[in-house]
Formats: structure tokens, sequence, C-alpha cells
């Protein structure tokens, strides 16, 4: 897959002003279930935002509303000024929606779904730039091929290039990796990032947490409808995230020595290894002051690991301390 | 008005029908054909002229009504439950489009192709009968009044379906037998009084006359009453249509 080229929308991304604004925004579906309750959010221009959140959490139902599929119940949503209601044309014009479920047309060839894609968003004909488009996303030698004949990897990129037909400056990827072999995901990451490079606003939900973490600058996390963090990525991982030291004692203990209570530590059952957690946010770990009182108790140790903690335990800590 | 967008959905909307060729133009022609084989040639050689006209060019114009109604009804509810169906109604729905344009769009091709099919039927009619249309100004205003309105009914009809049953429900059970009791292939002077007097309850009687009047000058009923229950079909549907956008029924959550 090729990479998006920088274009002149690249000269006027300004990393940290807002492009998408939600306020106060609820959505209560005639069965009577609350899927959105009160959310409050802003996406900034030229960022890639992974909203996370469990099955049914409202992440499909957030893109819908955004995108003018599902009618809000209360609240307001703006695209870069427009608000989705009133001026839903040129709010709507600057979005392209992904879907999570691979919805396309059968018999139409490739070449004349991303031309009718353009057309309904209200685009003039342009060959040159839906060929450019195909050839990012290595579909140009399918282009006469009916939709019904491509692979599932090739109808996600076909989804994409629609979405791309008509020139967005915000992208919805819904799940866009659901379903993908490993080289088709990686390709996927390359492409998100390419087109954040051109200037193209990226929201994405995901159930990978990985791939939050891989991509994302922001992190969102919503659960039973509400937002319940939004976070820079690294700040995030920063703040929430856990470290830990494993020493592998070259004698086993019965148990820990009083002397080592203020560490904290943690014995294994064998007594072999002893592990001590901190915080990665502190200045002071007291890695050093431990491994010189070790070493004054005569406890010596042959090999030392330590982890950190991955989204996936922030996130999974979240949502189950709901 | 977004023009781009309606010209989008309007040619995709052709394409499927040019793609479908057989389904959609020979398939009726065929059908059409037949009706003249066996109405016009086989039994309507046996039944008197019928306000001195011919039965096989009588029927022309009930028979162009019949798959006039029944197309338009069939081009617009498929054209607008099949996205639904496919999940691909997803773009539609988030597209800077207003509902007027959605809905001249797809009304617009539906209607383009029954008008297209009622011309092609009057052409193969004209093979097999002798054909006479004394005020053509009226038959084209009938032909576009007719596949534009029952175009709504079946745009109506494609929101409403959410299984194909439903989707055939309506054109097979309820327009096809009020074509065909609307005095398609007979004038109601033929039936006796209770039949006569309750056929003028069948809306697509007045349909049926005033197309047939625009041929050969005579009608069960009048022209101007004709026109009139056209135009009220045309207003039930438009007001239907537009509640339908308004509320968001089966098209929005």
């Amino acid at each position: 897959m090729q990479h998006f080229e920088d274009t002149k929308t690249r000269a006027i991304v300004r990393p940290m002003q807002t492009i998408i604004t939600i306020k106060n925004l609820s959505k209560t579906y005639a069965s009577g279930l609350q899927a959105l309750k009160h959310i409050n959010l802003d996406i900034r221009r030229g960022e890639i935002f992974a909203l996370l959140g469990p099955n049914g959490a409202g992440k499909t139902t957030l893109i819908s509303t955004i995108c003018g599929i599902v009618r809000p119940s209360e609240g307001s949503i703006c695209v870069d000024g427009h608000d989705i209601i009133t001026d839903y044309r040129a709010a709507r014009s600057m979005i392209g929606l992904v879907p999570q479920e691979l919805t396309t047309d059968a018999f139409e060839s490739v070449w004349a779904t991303v031309s009718f894609s353009r057309g309904l968003f209200g685009k003039r004909p342009d060959p040159g730039y839906i060929e450019k488009v195909l050839r990012d996303l290595s579909l140009w030698d399918k282009k006469d091929n009916r939709i019904i004949t491509l692979s599932g990897g090739m109808k996600r990129r076909l989804l994409i290039a629609k979405a791309l037909s008509h020139e967005p400056q915000v992208l919805f990827l819904d799940e866009p990796t659901a379903g993908v072999d490993v080289n088709l995901r990686r390709d996927m990451w390359q492409l998100v990032r390419s087109l954040r490079n051109s200037g193209v606003t990226i929201i994405l939900t995901t159930h990978y947490i990985d791939e939050a973490e891989e991509m994302a600058d922001r992190i969102g996390v919503i659960s039973n409808g509400e937002i319940i963090l939004v976070e820079d990525k690294v700040e995030l991982m920063h703040k929430l995230g856990k470290k830990q030291m494993t020493l592998l004692l070259k004698q086993p203990l019965d148990r820990v020595p009083p002397e080592l209570n203020d560490y904290r530590l943690e014995l294994s059952a064998d007594g072999g290894e002893l592990t001590y957690t901190y915080d990665t946010q502190s200045e002071r770990t007291d890695i050093v002051t431990l491994l010189d009182d070790l070493n004054t108790l005569g406890i010596r140790f042959k090999d030392l690991q330590t982890t950190q903690s991955s989204l996936e335990d922030i996130f999974v800590s979240l949502v189950r301390g709901r | 008005m977004n023009l781009y967008s309606i010209r989008a959905i309007y040619h995709f909307e052709m394409a499927r029908t040019w793609r479908t060729l057989l389904q959609s133009i020979v398939s009726p022609v065929i059908s059409t054909s037949l009706y003249f084989v066996v109405f016009g040639s086989a039994i309507g050689s046996r039944i008197s002229e019928i306000d001195g006209i011919s039965y096989g060019a009588f029927i022309v114009p009930g028979l162009v009504m019949l798959s006039l109604l029944t197309q338009s009804i069939s081009n617009a509810s498929f054209g607008i439950y099949f996205p639904k169906f496919t999940g691909t109604i997803y773009e539609l729905l988030s597209a800077p489009i207003s509902y007027l344009e959605i809905v001249v769009s797809y009304i617009g091709a539906a209607a383009t192709k029954s008008i297209l099919l009622g011309l092609i039927i009057l052409v193969t009619a004209s093979v097999f009968v002798p054909l006479r249309i004394d005020h053509p100004g009226w038959m084209f205003v009938f032909l576009v009044l007719t596949a534009v309105t029952f175009s709504l009914f079946g745009f109506i009809i494609g929101i409403w379906a959410d299984n194909f049953e439903k989707l055939q429900f309506v054109p097979m059970l309820i327009v096809t037998p009020l074509t065909f009791l609307g005095g398609s292939f007979y004038s109601i002077d033929m039936l006796p009084p209770f039949w006569r007097t309750l056929t003028l309850f069948n809306p697509v009687l007045y349909l049926v006359s005033g197309f047939r009047w625009s041929f050969y000058g005579t009608a069960d009923v009048s022209i101007g009453i004709s026109l009139g229950v056209t135009a009220l079909f045309l207003a039930v549907f438009v007001v239907i249509v537009a509640l339908i956008f308004k509320t968001g029924y089966r098209l929005k959550n």
C-alpha cells in the first residue's frame, strides 16, 4: 500500500485546534436504551483519536450520531463550527465514514462505486483524484472489477476509498481492522498514519488495544454510554501505567525481611522471585536504595527484569472499575 | 440544490436498469406481447368493438397503465429497499443531501424507467394493433403523472418493507388486482349495475380511464375527475413521504 502524499492541507493543519465539538450529547433509542449519556468531547484537528470501549459501550452510536445516521436525543455536535443539524450540508461534506461491516454493493465496479460516493457527497467528477485514491489503496488494478469478486481486505480498502472520495477533513474508521490478517492490519496502520500526515483528522474505534497503542495520539474510553476518560496516550500510560521489577534470587527466601517492608515487595510462592512495583510518574523510584538494601541484607540475585503495564491493562482496569 | 448528488443517485439507479436489462425491460415487453396474443388475437377476435374501437386497441392503454403502475412501484421500492437490505444506506444518510434531493433522485430514476417501459410497450402494441393517439400531450401528462405518483408509492413501500415478502405484497396483492378490476381490459359499461357501482370505488379505474381518453377520446369517467384522482394520489403520497423523512421512520434511529 502506498503512502498518501502530503497535500496543501498539511500547511493549514493546526494540531491543537478543535475540529469536532460534542456538548452534552445523549441518545436514547425508542426501546428505552440510553446509548449515550451526556457526552462532552473535543476532537483536535489533525490528530488520531482512538475510541475504546467494550461491546455495546456506545462507540458506533457516537460515530453514527456525528455522521447524521442516528438522531441525537439531546445536545449538540459541531464539525469545524458547523452544527450537524442546522448546517448539515457543510458538516457532513467534511466527514468520511468507514463502517464496521463490509457493506458494499455487489455488482458495481470499483471505479463506479467510488465515483458514485464522490458525486453523492456533492463533489464534481474528478477522475484524476479517484485514480490517485485507488492507486494509494492498491486498488487501481481492480478498478474495473465487480465488487463481489474482491477479497475481504480489498473490500475494506474499497470502503476507505469511498470514504476518501470526496476529500474529507475528518475520517471515521469504525473497527478498521476487524477480521483482517496481520499483514493487512499493519498496512492499514501505515495508511492511517499517512492519511493523518496528509492533514486528515482520524477517529477510530477499536477492540484491539495494541492498535490504539500503536497509532493514537489521544485515547477516549467509553463505557455504558459515558466517556470515562480522555487522555493523551503517552500521558495516559505515564499516569496509569505501572512498572514492575522482578529479581530472580540466588537463594530462595522464606519471607520478605521486615527491613524491606517500606518497599511493599511481593515474594513468589517458591520464594525465588521478588517483585517490586513502582509508579512511573514518580521522579524517585527508590530502585537504587532497594538494591543497596538488598545488598546490605546479603540477598543476592542472578537476574533482573522489568515490565510495564500495557494500554490493555489500563483499559481493563478502567472498565472493570466502573 | 445539490445537483451532483442527485445526478450520482440517478445514474446509479439507471445503471442497474442497464445491468439487468432482461429483468427491467425485456421481461415486461414479452409479458405485454403475450397479453396481445391472448386477449387481442385469440379472445379479442370474438369480442365486438367497444365505443367503435377494436378490442385489441382498446386494451392498449390499460396494459400500459398496468405496467406503469407495477413497474413504478417495483423500481422505486427496490431502489430504496436494497440499500437498506445491504446496509449501504449509511452512505446516503451521512451524505450532505436533503430529503427532497433524495426523493427527486430516486423517484426521477424510477419514473424514468417506467416511462421508458411504457413507451416501449406502446411501440410493441403498435406491432399488433392499429394504434391511435388523439391527445398525445395529455397522454404524456398522464404517463408522467402516474409514473411519478406510483414511484412515490413504491418509495414508501420500500421504506416500510423490512423483508422481500413485504416488498412484493402491495404490488402483487393490491395493485395488480385493482388494475385488472379497474377497466384495463373492459369498459365498466359492460358490467352489471352492482359491479359497475363497486368499480367506481377502485381508484385505478380513474387512471386507466383518463389514460384511455388521451388515446381514443372516450372514457368511463370524465377527464377532469381522472386528473383530480391522480393529483389526489400524488398529494397523499407526497405528504406520507414528507412525514417519513420528518420522523425518520425506518430510516434513522
